[in-house]
């Protein structure tokens, strides 16, 4: 509640009633009656006369402005001449070459995602592009159950969850995934994107301070931005650095009123695919007195024996974490994203996580299918370890063979992100945008061969404005997504085409001749 | 690129040769009815067969059948009878099918009358600000004095319970062995005081079809709505809440049987954003058919309405850019405007010359302290305002853009499909070509009854959007199932699919919205927004009275809106009513009687007739003439309080409403 707002309207009403109250007829008479009952009580009538001469001011401050500091005064001819020159830039800027290459070479599928998919084009190949990671999209018992709840509750539940847009499919889900995960409660916004986008902003408030990894996903950025805190940044993955960033934190605000400090990561990385360390950021939490908002969603179904994400595979209570938000719309094939975590936390965002507040309910099949997934992974979680096998294989036919690439992901993340070696992007002083233009063919010889594969998107983070990060460059990469689906030969084939790509473009004469230095 | 898809409703003929390699379950005709209603309803009629059921009906117009029961819009994909000549349409119903019709009922009620259908078409006149009445002085000042006690009393709770009340309540808000309260004493008070007292109004839980009827999960609170028990209960209540303007919340019908098929075909996602293998046939297709439908050359579709805005604004504009926002402008855009880096300056809602006062200031001053020029000036407007009911007056922006060179941004969140002849929004309704708007942005959550939201503009904005917008190419691509039902609805509306149905709907939302909206009126209420609009706000102003209302409608099984601080202005608190076409005469009626009963009830009938609802002119006496006669009649300046009777409020509204609403 705005006490101000409340105020300055008491003040307005209190004033037309004194000019109302002028107008009635004997309002003289008491006028009179209480300029004599004041010569009794002098404390009072020198607190009126305070108010009055309050009212009086601020009746006539001139309306607040930050704007008019330097406001010119022009005549209304002058501003109409203006207006007739004034020539505004196009809307958007035309596409850059490389928007226009990556555009026409968007692959277009016909038909469902799958190992296998049709291409426009009329051919199928080998998809090792989409976060299928256990083909749940061909699982004829999900679809079997979404098709149950389309029946039951239509499409979009038509409205945001506090009016009315809270199902009982949205409920079950949301304890679903609570359950799994072991925490006290659970929120499911309606876009994975977005949802940690409003959980930072949700909590951190102007003069917080949060402290985040250089190397945090484009979601977490847009989520910063909007918290207006005081961002602190560590180096990625350096946690000493963390402590470092934290131990300082804590000096400073020794002295000042206690503020809400939070740590911002990733469990994988999605522009590195590495992962985190989590038992050791529970340590440095607790001693410094931080919370964690942990984006769990490159892992979230991933990591762990049966998927539960972090918490799980390095044997941390879940309860330990403050927020834990990932994606359904990932590896479980459903939509939307969540947030877990204690009670409290969850509640707060049903008014405050400004995406799941101000947007309609994630649509009742989606979320019956987040259920029905989860139900899949935690029974079987022998396919977690058929792609886990998977990534393996394909790891082996390309991260040690290949004299230009290496694999930064994790052993266990089925995103494989495949960079350019140091000494050859030294070798060859390749710009950022030689390593995009570079690793697209690789991507474009590879489909020609049959194998559907990926760049890292590392525009957003490059190109986003406004946050001082201390000059975090994303290193093009390509992304390979492993999937169950398909088999250890077919994987291993896969690689091999990859690989072969990979060198084809590398050794090429007119990329070797524009790498080598112009002089 | 774009390419045809095998899309069983195509009217290109799409053979059943293509889809006889799909797998589906093989089924008998014989018990399909009974898979119906058992509890897996494993498989209804095929997209095909409704296609064929609906070509059927064709002839049959709405207008000459005089069972309601037969109305296009009531005949759906489990018309048992749709492969037998129609003349089984008559036979008396089976028990299994007056069960069944009655379950397409409550999704979409079933058009009483042809005469309840209305054109929503602007005329001619530029757009008049709906006039705002205010009630007596001596409710707004009870209204402040509530708000005083209200905060006084949460005060002195918050004083004595964090000093000796239950410690769990009061945790979150004080420090707790080192760490900072998780939520600021100071800003979470007007939830903890305020909006806690009136929390059961809020975020009901439902089941089912939001459609005409909406079934809410009954449950009770023990803590004052600390927590809730659910009863094990459940309330079917006629539903004024959801944004289902043109009633495609159904499970069934051509919309359902598409989407159904779409599932078995695709699978539930694409796994992908769509700049790595998110852009599917579907995908393009429905991009394709959203830009033909709304009028521009391109289009794309985002997973969110919220996130089309908060990623399209960084999209567009940039630091030395200028945003003019509407003041009442929707969260998402402010956020979007807030991460663009643009300055954002507002202005008073609906507007025009407070818009242009800003515009030349903002030409003539340049960028702050520097003086620069700005680079562009975006105008960002709402179709149709969500807590106000009022729409943008399009032509008055228009001409302000001729002169001012402003990019406009419109987004037709709520207007898209619920205004205009066509149902293709604001530009629709106001007859203005879409080619002067820059982009047209909206969202597939509330017409459609899908989810998500579209950009459309022209090519060569939403190629470079689409290379530059951070939610297409991070975000997950829409599912395909979610695809599919904005596909059928469009071709609903379109009349590509079942014709006629899509003109009814159109014309039954335009009729119902301004039958409801002067029928409030001439009982006396105060309701907000123009006459056209769906989005029917009825005043209500003190906090006290926001969940008694609510709670007496849910006793007359009537679910509504109730908005009160802060997404209204302090006093003004609102229940708000989306109107549908899935409502019909009876529900409106209803509605009308109880809030006749709750009007009185609450003390609500404030108005002073300044805004509409007054008695009808006497025979022989035009609208034209209406200035004579009260002249002649020394009737000059008078304004009678509207306090209708309710029977004749009824039985007139039909009539009048085709007219010009006084
Ligand atoms: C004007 C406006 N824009 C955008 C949105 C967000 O749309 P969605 O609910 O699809 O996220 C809404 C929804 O409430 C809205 O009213």
């Amino acid at each position: 509640m705005d006490l101000q707002e409340v105020q300055t309207q008491l003040t307005e009403w209190v004033n037309e009633a004194a000019t109302v109250f002028h107008k009635v007829p004997g309002s003289a008479v008491l006028l009179r009656y209480v300029r004599s009952s004041y010569q009794n009580d002098p404390v009072r009538s020198a607190i009126e006369l305070i108010l009055v001469i309050f009212f009086i001011r601020y009746l006539l401050a001139p309306s607040y402005s930050t704007s008019k500091q330097n406001f010119i005064k022009l005549t209304e001819d002058e501003i109409d001449e203006l207006v007739d020159e004034w020539v505004p830039e196009p809307l958007v800027a035309p596409q850059t070459a490389l928007e226009e290459t990556d555009m026409e070479k968007l692959p277009v599928l016909v038909g469902p995602t799958g190992p296998k998919s049709k291409l426009a084009n009329g051919r199928t190949v080998t998809n090792l592009a989409s976060y299928n990671f256990y083909n749940l999209n061909a699982n004829e018992q999900i679809k079997e159950k979404a098709i149950q709840t389309l029946r039951a509750y239509g499409v979009g539940p038509c409205g945001p969850p506090q009016f009315y847009g809270t199902q009982d499919v949205h409920m079950k889900t949301e304890s679903d995934i609570a359950t799994y995960l072991g925490t006290e409660g659970c929120i499911v916004y309606a876009q994975a994107f977005s949802t940690i986008s409003s959980v930072i902003p949700a909590f951190c408030k102007r003069g917080d301070i949060i402290v985040a990894d250089r190397a945090v996903n484009y979601s977490i950025r847009r989520g910063l931005e909007i918290s207006r805190s005081n961002i602190k940044w560590y180096n990625h993955g350096d946690l000493d650095d963390l402590e470092r960033v934290m131990q300082k934190v804590v000096q400073e605000q020794s002295k000042k009123k206690l503020t809400r400090r939070f740590i911002v990561t990733e469990a994988l990385f999605e522009t590195i695919g590495d992962l985190n360390d989590l038992p050791r950021l529970v340590e440095l939490k607790t001693k410094y007195k931080f919370r964690i908002i942990l984006d769990e969603t490159w892992s979230f179904g991933v990591l762990g024996r049966t998927g539960r994400g972090l918490t799980e595979a390095q044997n941390v209570d879940p309860t330990q974490v403050d927020m834990i938000v990932g994606s359904l719309a990932g590896p479980l094939c459903a939509g939307g994203g969540f947030c877990a975590g204690p009670r409290d936390v969850v509640e707060h965002q049903r008014l405050m996580g400004a995406a799941y507040t101000y947007s309609a309910a994630l649509p009742a099949m989606l979320a019956m299918t987040a259920s029905e997934s989860l139900n899949v992974l935690q029974s079987n979680p022998e396919i977690l370890l058929h792609c886990r096998e998977n990534i393996r294989l394909m790891k082996g036919q390309l991260d040690p063979r290949s004299d230009w690439v290496v694999c930064t992901s994790a052993p266990e993340n089925p995103i494989m992100l495949l960079v350019l070696k140091p000494d050859v992007v030294n070798a060859r002083r390749l710009a950022i945008e030689d390593q995009e233009r570079l690793l697209q063919e690789c991507v474009d010889e590879s489909l020609a061969n049959g194998v559907l594969i990926t760049r890292l998107k590392g525009w957003p983070i490059s190109n986003s404005i406004g946050l001082k990060d201390g000059g975090w460059t994303v290193q093009p990469a390509l992304k390979i997504c492993i999937t169950s689906g398909l088999s250890k030969k077919d994987i291993e084939k896969a690689g091999v085409t990859i690989r072969h790509a990979i060198t084809k473009v590398m050794t090429k004469k007119t990329n070797n001749k524009l790498g080598l230095p112009t002089a | 690129m774009p390419r045809k898809l095998s899309n069983p409703f195509s009217t290109s003929s799409m053979p059943h040769t293509e889809r006889s390699g799909e797998r589906r379950p093989s089924q008998s005709k014989g018990n399909r009815l009974t898979q119906f209603f058992s509890q897996k309803p494993k498989e209804s009629l095929s997209a095909q067969q409704t296609l064929l059921a609906m070509q059927q009906q064709q002839g049959i117009s709405p207008a000459t059948i005089s069972l309601p029961t037969i109305s296009l819009s009531t005949a759906t994909a489990g018309e048992p009878n749709s492969d037998e000549p129609p003349t089984t349409l008559f036979q008396p119903p089976s028990a299994d099918e007056a069960r069944k019709k009655q379950r397409v009922d409550a999704q979409f009620g079933p058009l009483l009358s042809p005469s309840h259908l209305y054109v929503s078409e602007h005329h001619g006149k530029p757009l008049e600000a709906p006039v705002e009445d205010e009630p007596p002085y001596y409710f707004v000042l009870t209204t402040y004095i509530s708000y005083l006690i209200l905060i006084f009393f949460g005060h002195a709770r918050d004083f004595f319970g964090k000093r000796f009340g239950n410690k769990k309540h009061y945790e979150t808000l004080k420090a707790q062995n080192g760490y900072a309260p998780l939520n600021d004493d100071f800003d979470n008070f007007y939830v903890r005081r305020l909006k806690m007292r009136i929390d059961d109004c809020f975020a009901r839980p439902t089941t089912g079809v939001p459609g005409r009827f909406i079934t809410l999960i009954d449950r009770k609170s023990d803590d004052f709505n600390r927590t809730y028990k659910f009863t094990g209960t459940f309330t079917e209540t006629l539903n004024m809440s959801s944004y289902n303007y043109l009633g495609f919340a159904q499970s069934e019908g051509p919309c359902a049987d598409a989407v159904e098929e779409c599932v078995r075909k695709y699978g539930l996602t694409s796994c992908s954003p769509r700049s790595d293998t998110g852009t599917s046939d579907l995908a393009l297709e429905v991009e394709h058919e959203i830009a033909q439908f709304v009028g521009k050359p391109a289009a794309m579709v985002f997973s969110m309405g919220f996130v089309t805005n908060a990623g399209s604004f960084p999209a567009l504009v940039s630091k030395g850019c200028l945003i003019l926002s509407d003041e009442l402008n929707h969260a998402s855009i402010r956020i979007g405007a807030r991460l663009s880096g643009a300055v954002i300056r507002s202005f008073k809602h609906n507007s025009m010359s407070d818009l242009e006062r800003k515009l030349r200031e903002a030409i003539a001053q340049g960028q702050p302290r520097t003086h620069r020029p700005w680079k562009k000036i975006l105008v960002a407007v709402e179709g149709l305002y969500s807590m106000e009911g009022t729409m943008v007056d399009l032509p008055g922006v228009i001409a302000l853009k001729k002169k001012y060179k402003f990019f406009l941004y419109i987004d037709e969140a709520h207007s898209i499909g619920a205004l205009g002849p066509k149902g293709r929004g604001v530009c629709d309704y106001f007859g203005v070509d879409p080619a002067e708007v820059d982009i047209l942005m909206g969202t597939l959550t509330k017409s459609f009854g899908a989810n998500g939201g579209y950009v459309a503009a022209e090519k060569h904005i939403i190629d470079k959007l689409k290379s530059t917008n951070a939610a297409t190419l991070l975000g997950e691509s829409p599912a395909p199932s979610v695809l599919m039902q904005i596909s059928a609805s469009l071709r609903i509306i379109t009349g590509e699919l079942a014709p006629g149905q899509g003109e009814e709907r159109l014309q039954r939302i335009a009729f119902n919205s301004r039958y409801l909206r002067l029928g409030l009126k001439r009982l006396g209420f105060i309701v907000y927004g123009h006459d056209d609009s769906p989005i029917v706000p009825l005043m209500l102003y003190h906090p006290a009275k926001i969940s008694a209302f609510s709670h007496e409608m849910l006793k007359r099984k009537i679910s509504v809106v109730v908005v009160g601080y802060p997404a209204t202005p302090l006093i003004s608190s609102r229940a708000r009513f989306c109107i549908s076409s899935a409502h019909n005469k009876e529900d409106l009626d209803r509605l009308l009687a109880a809030c006749n009963e709750v009007g009185e009830i609450l003390q609500l009938k404030f108005s002073t007739g300044v805004a509409g609802g007054s008695e009808p002119l006497p025979a022989g006496v035009s609208p034209e003439m209406e200035k004579e006669w009260r002249k002649a009649n020394g009737l000059e300046g008078v304004v009678k309080p509207p306090r209708w009777r309710l029977e004749d409020v009824v039985t007139r509204g039909e009539l009048d409403v085709k007219d010009q609403l006084r």
